[in-house]
């Protein structure tokens, strides 16, 4: 049981590299879409403290809004854009029927407002496109798909499926997007001191309203970029809504405000719970990436309360 | 006018520490109670009785369950569909074992089981705090779902991997399986939900009850007050996992009949989670408004339309149903943040200054 | 006082539903149908519902019903869950249902043990449970036109044929991947006792419902152990998911079977030209080349009466629905034949479906040739084991191949005997059937 346990797993990774880096790399795209869910969490955590729950059904939503007018015969690029301007009025909406009557409420209250907006959203969409899963429109709008094979000595082989390293790409872009957006700009730099302090941000004049109001365009711009790429691996429906929670313990491990602890953290929890599955797995019964990643977030979290990347909680009476 | 207390004086200790000190709440709460064992078994027809008002007693428990840990404890739980599932399977374990034993034993007895599981995943609360540990207890819902599906003792290895309850009685009445009807069976769930309720009631007053709601307060301050946390904080785990364990056990058992694991899902845990928000944290009375408003209105608006003549294809009141929940809690939550509850509460307040604006 | 008007406010909606229940008009029947157009399995639920209802509404708009008797046609939406089964079933069962079609396993497994005591059949079309079929341990459940089990073993024997014998699956590997639920688990005890039997090797790959659209884990599993057949029991979003996985990791499409569950078209369509060559069961004709199919797009599509899109008519799920739809009606009309009644009852409809007897002339009579096979069940065979073929995909449609040909019953009868028997005992105190046989 013992050699089950502690050796033979490692044999079996060395026997057949070529498998290994298969399965570091699916974990990597794993993580990199996770990551991408766990970004738009950040930001609006970043920027108004609230934990938007309602991030996964926004990538579906997104999703439904780009496949459903393509379907409608809508040009693939134009309603690319289209969507991007149903994302924006609906980060108005949101702003100005959810956040704005709610503003200085406690974190759970928004949290459940969000909630709120989740089943909202959940009947909007199927009212309008259906509950039929769609598929997603990856050549119209030039994604590659496709894929590359990379032997390694002897009969080894590793599969790199185009569209998975278009993934990685678009995420290390956004994240460098996203960085250069906080750091260098004006709003960017009116978002961190939101996120600071409310009140003194107003007092130098930053309107609270439209920062919400952008930072939830933002986030609704990463939901469309991550309902495309997932939807590309699978479908896009709203079963996807679940694979949204996965963003948890992602967020755990990097901190909530830390746009590179997403990323860290995704790819931590990818590659973690894919190397689990295919080596621990089989003794259990398999199926254990379900709640591998949870573990993984507790037991970094027991050394570090505060996760990886968060700032380290100070605690005054 | 009608909800004043002038008048009523209390001479002793006993009296003023009453659960309810005014007479008028009294009289209230024993007209409700009759109105819940007198009338509605007796006027309800056998769908409100099955598809209503049990559910929303066995919910009214689990969301009970919740508000001791995260409304009077202040430690945010996910994880209650997992400990739910961990009173139901106990309870089948356990009367599958000992069939003779009558089932209210079982289902009482399931709680514990629950209790011990909420005390393990408890333990990094005493390191974790907000957030962080909601991410504990989702590894717990997981952790515990999957343990439903790949331990197959837990369903005496059915090969379905679903738990079928079997027909019990009581007094010589069926009150599980088939062929029990819905009045027998929504009185059990009665007797108990109310039994649990009073004991958690006074739990809350006493000692320990107070000592959660200093660790909620200012966890810092209530240690240095000589609240050991580790003992307030797991017993709230324990009392919370015991009646969401009960609550599992119940709704396996007198509501739904069978469960897959999937019946224990987050999708449960999170239902809970929102009756007990939207009843209002810290609040007993609105765990049952909360359940009330979750449960109940989605099934009134899905069966209203066709009732009134208006045809409307099932699906679709299935998506204005999520829309106008949704667009309620919304609504509920920026006219009154802290619940129904406190919407009761502002209520009583007028009425007792009533007719006039102030007094 | 909101929580006693609350109350007040329940019961009065309670009684005026008992009051306002839609009177039905004197010679019709009602028949419920469970659907699922919404949630994660609303993929493969909407075709069914569009094709369940169709069928029904064509015989309403095309003969007026049943020998006169019009159908009383009403959706319940499940969404695939089995808290919101169970609240269906209450609702139904108020207003005398005739039978009541689950679709879903496990909301299945939660009315079996109701139905013999509402005394309301529960039809359960190649799905639920195996044990089933044994209608003298169940009365009151029928699962035509096969079970799960049935379905296993005709993937097997379909694969030995290919490899030249039942002796030949000695030594191979046969992976099964499966939906982590009833549904999934329903056909392992078959495919165990199978691998010990004929000597291969079985391996699972279970997908939890969390995880249907992330199967990467599982695929590349797959990808080591090199199975030399694949079977799957996916449903809903799992289905696309595992037919693209499948491709990505070059697994030979044409070793991959899915069950009947498997074999939408949007199912295979997501791998497009790549999936070639991956193959379902099916028991019914796909496409709309049957004048029976033609009757429902002139009476029913074409007048506008369908929730259908016109792009997905007739498809493989949709014909499924409108297969079940006719097990439900020839119900009826055998109910009606044993009892002389009009307007038959459920209890009658349990003598019609345990009496069902479509055969080559009927299926003439309905529109049918071809696009399914006979069927008879009887007092104790309440599945009736009918045959089943191959369907293969050829990149852009289904295609048939091979013949229609019959699972291992004779196998898999005596193992439907034994796990009834063994439900019986887990449920103790069963209730023996007291039901007369009426054959004839």
């Amino acid at each position: 049981m013992l050699y089950q346990i502690f050796v033979d797993p490692f044999v079996q990774m060395a026997d057949m590299p070529d498998f290994l880096l298969q399965v570091i790399w699916e974990g990597f795209v794993a993580g990199v879409l996770y990551a991408l869910i766990a970004l738009g969490f950040v930001l609006i955590f970043k920027a108004s403290g609230v934990f938007n729950f309602a991030q996964g059904i926004m990538v579906v939503f997104a999703g439904l809004t780009l496949v459903g007018l393509h379907e409608a015969g809508v040009p693939a690029y134009l309603a690319l854009v289209l969507a991007i301007g149903v994302m924006a009025v609906l980060a108005i909406a949101v702003e100005r029927f959810v956040m704005r009557p709610l503003v200085n409420q406690p974190d759970i209250i928004l949290l459940m407002s969000t909630i709120g907006m989740t089943y909202f959203l959940i009947g909007l969409g199927e009212f309008v496109f259906g509950g039929e899963p769609k598929k997603m429109i990856t050549e119209e709008l030039g994604l590659p798909t496709g894929s590359t094979e990379i032997e390694i000595g002897e009969r080894g082989l590793v599969i790199l499926q185009h569209i998975d390293i278009a993934a990685a790409v678009i995420a290390i872009i956004m994240v460098a997007a996203l960085a250069l957006f906080f750091n260098k700009t004006r709003i960017g730099r009116a978002l961190r001191a939101v996120a600071d302090d409310h009140q003194a941000a107003q007092s130098v004049g930053i309107s609270l309203n439209q920062i919400w109001a952008i930072v939830w365009f933002a986030a609704g711009i990463v939901a469309l970029a991550t309902g495309i790429m997932w939807g590309a691996r699978s479908d896009v429906s709203f079963a996807l809504e679940i694979v949204a929670l996965k963003a948890l313990p992602v967020l755990i491990l990097g901190g909530f405000t830390s746009v590179p602890g997403a990323i860290v953290g995704g790819l931590i929890i990818g590659i973690g719970e894919k190397i689990g599955e295919i080596y621990w797995g089989p003794l259990v019964g398999g199926g254990i990436e379900s709640w591998l990643a949870y573990m993984i977030a507790l037991v970094f979290l027991l050394f570090r309360p505060q996760g990886l990347f968060g700032e380290r909680i100070i605690e005054r009476v | 006018m009608f909800y004043r207390e002038a008048g009523q004086f209390k001479t002793s200790y006993a009296a003023d520490q009453q659960v309810f000190p005014i007479l008028q709440d009294r009289i209230g709460v024993a007209v409700i109670l009759g109105v819940a064992i007198f009338v509605v078994p007796f006027v309800a027809n056998d769908f409100f009785l099955s598809a209503i008002a049990i559910p929303f007693l066995i919910l009214a428990l689990a969301t009970i369950g919740l508000n001791v840990l995260t409304g009077y404890a202040g430690q945010l739980s996910l994880g209650t569909g997992g400990f739910m599932g961990v009173g139901a399977y106990a309870c089948y374990k356990l009367t599958t074992i000992f069939p003779d034993v009558p089932i209210v034993v079982h289902v009482l007895l399931s709680g514990f089981a629950a209790a011990g599981i909420g005390m393990i995943f408890g333990l990094p609360s005493l390191r974790i705090k907000g957030l962080y540990l909601a991410v504990t207890t989702l590894a717990a819902q997981f952790f515990l779902e999957w343990c439903f599906i790949r331990i197959p003792w837990l369903y005496n290895y059915n090969a379905s991997g679903a738990i079928e309850v079997p027909g019990r009685d009581l007094f010589g009445t069926m009150v599980t399986g088939a062929s029990a009807g819905s009045v027998p069976r929504y009185f059990t769930v009665l007797a108990i939900v109310i039994l649990l309720t009073v004991l958690v009631k006074n739990l809350l007053r006493g000692r320990i009850g107070r000592q959660w709601m200093m660790i909620r307060d200012m966890d810092i301050a209530a240690e240095l007050m000589g609240v050991r946390p580790l003992y307030a904080k797991l017993s709230a785990f324990a009392v919370s996992s015991y009646l969401c364990g009960v609550a599992g056990a119940m709704f396996v058992f007198f509501y739904l009949g069978a469960a897959e694991p999937s019946a224990f899902s987050i999708t449960l845990s999170f239902q809970v989670l929102f009756m007990a928000i939207l009843g209002g944290l810290g609040s007993l009375v609105g765990c049952f408004f909360g359940a009330a408003f979750i449960w109940a209105l989605p099934i009134i608006l899905r069966a209203g339309p066709p009732l009134i003549g208006i045809p409307i294809a099932a699906e679709t009141a299935f998506h204005i149903t999520s829309m106008i929940v949704g667009a309620l809690i919304v609504a509920f939550l920026i006219l009154e943040p802290h619940g129904l509850a406190r919407l009761w509460q502002i209520g009583k307040e007028k009425l007792r200054v009533w007719p006039f604006p102030y007094a | 006082m909101r929580l006693k008007s609350l109350i007040a406010g329940g019961i009065l909606a309670a009684m005026a539903s008992t009051a306002a229940l839609p009177v039905f008009a004197e010679d019709s029947v009602y028949v419920p149908l469970f659907s699922y157009r919404t949630g994660p399995f609303a993929g493969s639920g909407i075709p069914i519902a569009n094709g369940m209802s169709d069928y029904l509404t064509m015989l309403n708009e095309r003969d007026g019903g049943i020998n006169g008797v019009r159908i009383a046609i009403e959706e319940c939406e499940t969404g695939y869950d089995t808290q919101k089964g169970v609240e269906c079933y209450e609702q139904v069962k108020a207003k005398n249902p005739l039978v009541i079609s689950p679709y879903s396993t496990g909301i299945t497994l939660q009315v079996i043990p109701k139905a013999g005591v509402d005394k309301i059949p529960v039809l359960s079309m190649a799905y639920g449970l195996s044990a089933a079929a044994v209608g003298n341990v169940f009365p009151w459940v029928f699962n035509p036109p096969a079970t799960y089990w049935d379905g296993a073993s005709a993937i097997v024997a379909d694969i030995a044929r290919r490899e030249g014998g039942l002796e030949s699956l000695k030594g191979k590997k046969i992976g099964y991947i499966y939906l982590d639920a009833g549904y999934g688990k329903e056909a392992i005890p078959l495919l165990e006792d199978f691998s010990r039997q004929y000597g291969f090797e079985l391996t699972l790959y279970p997908v939890p419902g969390k995880e249907m659209q992330n199967q990467s884990s599982q695929w590349l599993n797959v990808r080591r152990d090199r199975p030399d057949y694949m079977i799957m029991w996916g449903w809903g979003a799992m289905n696309p998911t595992a037919v693209k996985e499948a491709v990505k990791i070059r697994y030979p499409m044409d070793k991959f079977y899915g069950v009947w569950w498997s074999g939408g078209n949007d199912d295979a369509a997501a791998g497009g030209e790549d999936a070639k060559g991956y193959r379902t069961l099916n028991f019914h004709g796909v496409g709309s080349d049957y004048p029976v199919i033609q009757d429902i797009k002139k009476y029913v599509v074409d007048a506008g009466k369908s929730q259908v899109d016109p792009a997905k008519f007739a498809d493989n799920l949709y014909n499924r629905g409108v297969y079940n739809s006719m097990l439900i009606a020839e119900g009826i009309r055998r109910a009606q034949e044993l009892t002389g009644k009009k307007v038959i009852d459920a209890t009658d409809m349990r003598v019609g479906l345990e009496n069902l007897n479509v055969d080559e002339a009927r299926l003439k009579e309905m529109g049918m040739e071809g696009f399914a096979g006979t069927l008879k069940l009887s007092c104790a065979d309440h599945s009736g084991h009918h045959q089943v073929y191959v369907v293969e995909w050829d990149g852009k449609d289904w295609q048939k191949s091979g013949d229609w040909f019959s699972p291992m019953t004779e196998v898999v009868r005596p193992m439907l005997e034994k796990a009834a028997e063994e439900y019986k005992a887990a449920n103790a105190p069963w209730p023996e059937r007291t039901e007369p046989c009426l054959s004839n």
